[in-house]
């Protein structure tokens, strides 16, 4: 996965609060066997109407945001289903960077393993952020390295797992480094309880 | 100080553990379907990499079969997908059951079925309805596809172990009510993200009384609750429910009986939330919204904004009853449906079938009602043809189906349309999940039997009662 560190770009603000996989990507569009072209299909029936017209007062639709790589959302981002065809869409239309007050495990988890960035700021923090978004289309600037979102003159912190900022930074195979733990495997599968 | 089930089954599976890393988890049972896997087998082709543990390995299809004229696929992508998991099973030495294998059906079923769900195992498949195997005193959870690929590559996982969670179900449950309305009640009382960054343990003689069933059924819906897994601690119950399947323990079961029934967590076990309700409280439930927390019981309304004080969930009402075309304060009876759905990873065991057929008693169903029964799996629906449970649901004007997971997720052709209504046995009620614009209400399986004769919800109390 690509590595992932300074990120600068318009903000997208989706205030919504339990945002589900379904809705990032409907199940129709689950049946391709490919990781990528997820992109078009994102939030697909908040995007479009049922004749395919694009729906303009969705934020995905306005054009201030066109071009962001910066999601905005509310509390228990991606919760529902496993599908990591969400993750993979949402980077393939273009975000890298999610801001949420919180995430669900499952999608939280999908993200580091696809070069997305969750970063969890409190409740009176994103709804400042999205609140400056929703007014004007704001550029924003993330540092992983430093753990900073800037916002004009706003400087927010946050929190991240020293093993997943790793991770992210480098852009690491996980698998590639867990082979690396081999003998530890095999010697936990030789006293592992097994009854026949 | 005693432990929980949950740390006895985590520090049983540690690989390895360095401070500021997550722990290398072993996993004893991978179950693999169609949707979330071929990217994962293409991931270890790319890399030239095997299954490390194909005997841990065991794979179905559920998400996308079709549920009538068997083994026809019409959707040519539906059917790509099924083809490359058996090409998949077969390069990768992957046992499978197949479309028209005895042993297919959903994933979630045929594991307890085969008795490869067993307690103290992890679980994983790439499918957030793994919690369901938490039944049996399992920590079982759902993955992405990223994690299938490095299951099936390592057979391990880099887990931070998650917070402990007791979800206390106190004294008796009334009469008629499920165990399907135990888990609704849960969620519509502590929300849909009461779990996050948690396992829960279900414990309290409420639980403890459940069939081996109904306990799948609460653990399926944990992840509704935001829980990372849901499970019970095994007791005897459990214990006979594995004896004599197929991947059992045979020569070695009462030693592993005995070894399963210490992990149940120590009396003195602490953890590190917990959460009380009484089971007495519960009614059967039925969701008006579209996200599982929001229900309400049966001889209730729905709810207005006045129930609310924080303007978010205001608003989240506003969205939801707009898309449901409900009005608020709307009693839940007057509700009419047109579509019933009997099924799904939740609901669709030998035990939710008998239940609905129960409140069925030689009625009709309602005209301009379309109510479809698909069986979890192969075997329970082979079992309920053995009991005559087809012949109840044809003669009522059910449909009878294969087995699969069918109109919960609508991948397959089984689709509410849109602007349409369905009493769901299943897990989920998001915007469009049945089918673009559908809307859907979750119920136990004898409330939905009970709507699709009266084409509106009723409370099935009566019925019963009415019967007994």
């Amino acid at each position: 996965m690509k590595p992932i560190n300074q990120v600068t770009s318009v903000l997208t603000p989706l205030n919504r609060k339990n945002v589900d996989t379904d809705q990032i990507i409907s199940k129709e569009f689950l049946k391709r066997i490919e990781r990528t072209g997820f992109g078009q299909y994102v939030f697909y029936h908040w995007r479009f109407d049922a004749e395919g017209n694009p729906i303009e007062d969705f934020v995905l639709n306005q054009p201030q945001y066109k071009g962001s790589s910066i999601l905005v959302a509310h509390d228990n981002f991606g919760c529902g289903s496993s599908r990591e065809h969400a993750p993979w869409a949402i980077l393939d239309y273009g975000f890298n960077v999610v801001i949420a007050p919180s995430y669900a495990d499952i999608f939280h988890n999908n993200c580091f393993k696809n070069g997305i960035l969750p970063i969890e700021l409190s409740v009176s923090e994103v709804e400042e952020i999205l609140a400056t978004a929703e007014a004007n289309a704001t550029t924003a600037t993330v540092s992983l390295e430093h753990q900073t979102v800037t916002v004009g003159d706003k400087v927010y912190h946050f929190d991240i797992d020293a093993y997943y900022k790793e991770t992210l930074l480098n852009g690491w195979d996980e698998i590639s480094l867990t082979i690396q733990y081999d003998e530890h495997i095999k010697k936990y599968e030789q006293r592992r309880t097994v009854f026949a | 100080m005693g432990k929980n089930i949950i740390e006895k089954v985590w520090d049983n599976h540690i690989v390895y553990e360095e401070s500021g890393k997550p722990d290398l988890l072993f996993i004893d049972l991978h179950l693999v379907h169609e949707v979330t896997s071929p990217q994962a087998f293409e991931g270890l082709r790319l890399n030239n990499r095997q299954v490390r543990r194909p005997d841990l390995t065991f794979a179905t299809m559920d998400h996308n079969v079709p549920t009538q004229n068997l083994p026809v696929i019409n959707d040519p992508i539906a059917k790509k997908q099924i083809t490359t998991l058996a090409d998949n099973c077969k390069e990768f030495g992957v046992e499978l059951a197949d479309m028209g294998h005895p042993d297919q059906g959903i994933v979630h079923v045929i594991g307890p079925q085969l008795g490869l769900t067993q307690p103290g195992k992890t679980i994983v498949c790439g499918d957030s309805h793994t919690s369901t195997h938490g039944a049996f005193g399992a920590i079982a959870f759902g993955i992405g596809t990223s994690e299938v690929e490095h299951v099936l590559s390592t057979q391990t996982l880099w887990q931070n172990k998650p917070k402990t969670m007791e979800v206390r179900v106190e004294g008796e449950l009334g009469f008629g009510v499920a165990a399907k309305d135990i888990i609704l009640a849960i969620i519509a009382k502590f929300g849909i993200d009461m779990g996050t960054g948690h396992i829960v343990e279900f414990t309290g003689d409420a639980i403890h009384k459940l069939s081996m069933e109904e306990r799948m059924t609460i653990c399926n819906m944990s992840i509704e609750a935001g829980a990372k897994a849901g499970l019970i601690s095994p007791d005897q119950i459990t214990v006979d429910y594995i004896k004599g399947r197929k991947f059992a323990p045979a020569d070695q079961f009462d030693e592993a009986a005995a070894y399963w029934l210490s992990l149940a967590s120590d009396a003195d076990a602490t953890y590190d939330e917990v959460r009380i309700i009484q089971a007495a409280d519960i009614e059967p439930i039925v969701t008006w919204g579209t996200n599982p927390s929001m229900g309400v019981g049966v001889s209730q309304t729905v709810p207005t904004a006045a129930d609310f004080t924080e303007e978010s969930d205001k608003q989240a009402l506003e969205k939801a009853l707009t898309y449901m075309d409900l009005e608020a304060g709307t009693p839940i009876t007057d509700i009419a449906i047109q579509h019933v759905f009997i099924g799904s990873c939740t609901n669709s065991r030998l035990h939710d079938l008998r239940a609905a057929a129960s409140v069925i008693q030689g009625q009709k169903v309602h005209e301009g009602v379309r109510a479809i029964v698909v069986p979890g799996s192969y075997s329970v629906k082979q079992q309920a043809e053995a009991e005559g449970l087809d012949k109840v649901f044809l003669e009522a004007g059910f449909e009878w189906r294969e087995s699969g997971c069918s109109m919960c997720l609508a991948m397959n052709e089984d689709v509410v349309p849109a602007g349409e209504r369905c009493a769901s046995t299943s897990n989920r009620n998001f915007e469009g999940r049945q089918g673009a614009g559908s809307r859907t209400h979750l119920v136990s399986p004898p409330m939905a039997a009970a709507a699709a004769i009266a084409g509106h919800f009723v409370d099935v109390r009566e019925i019963m009662k009415a019967s007994v």
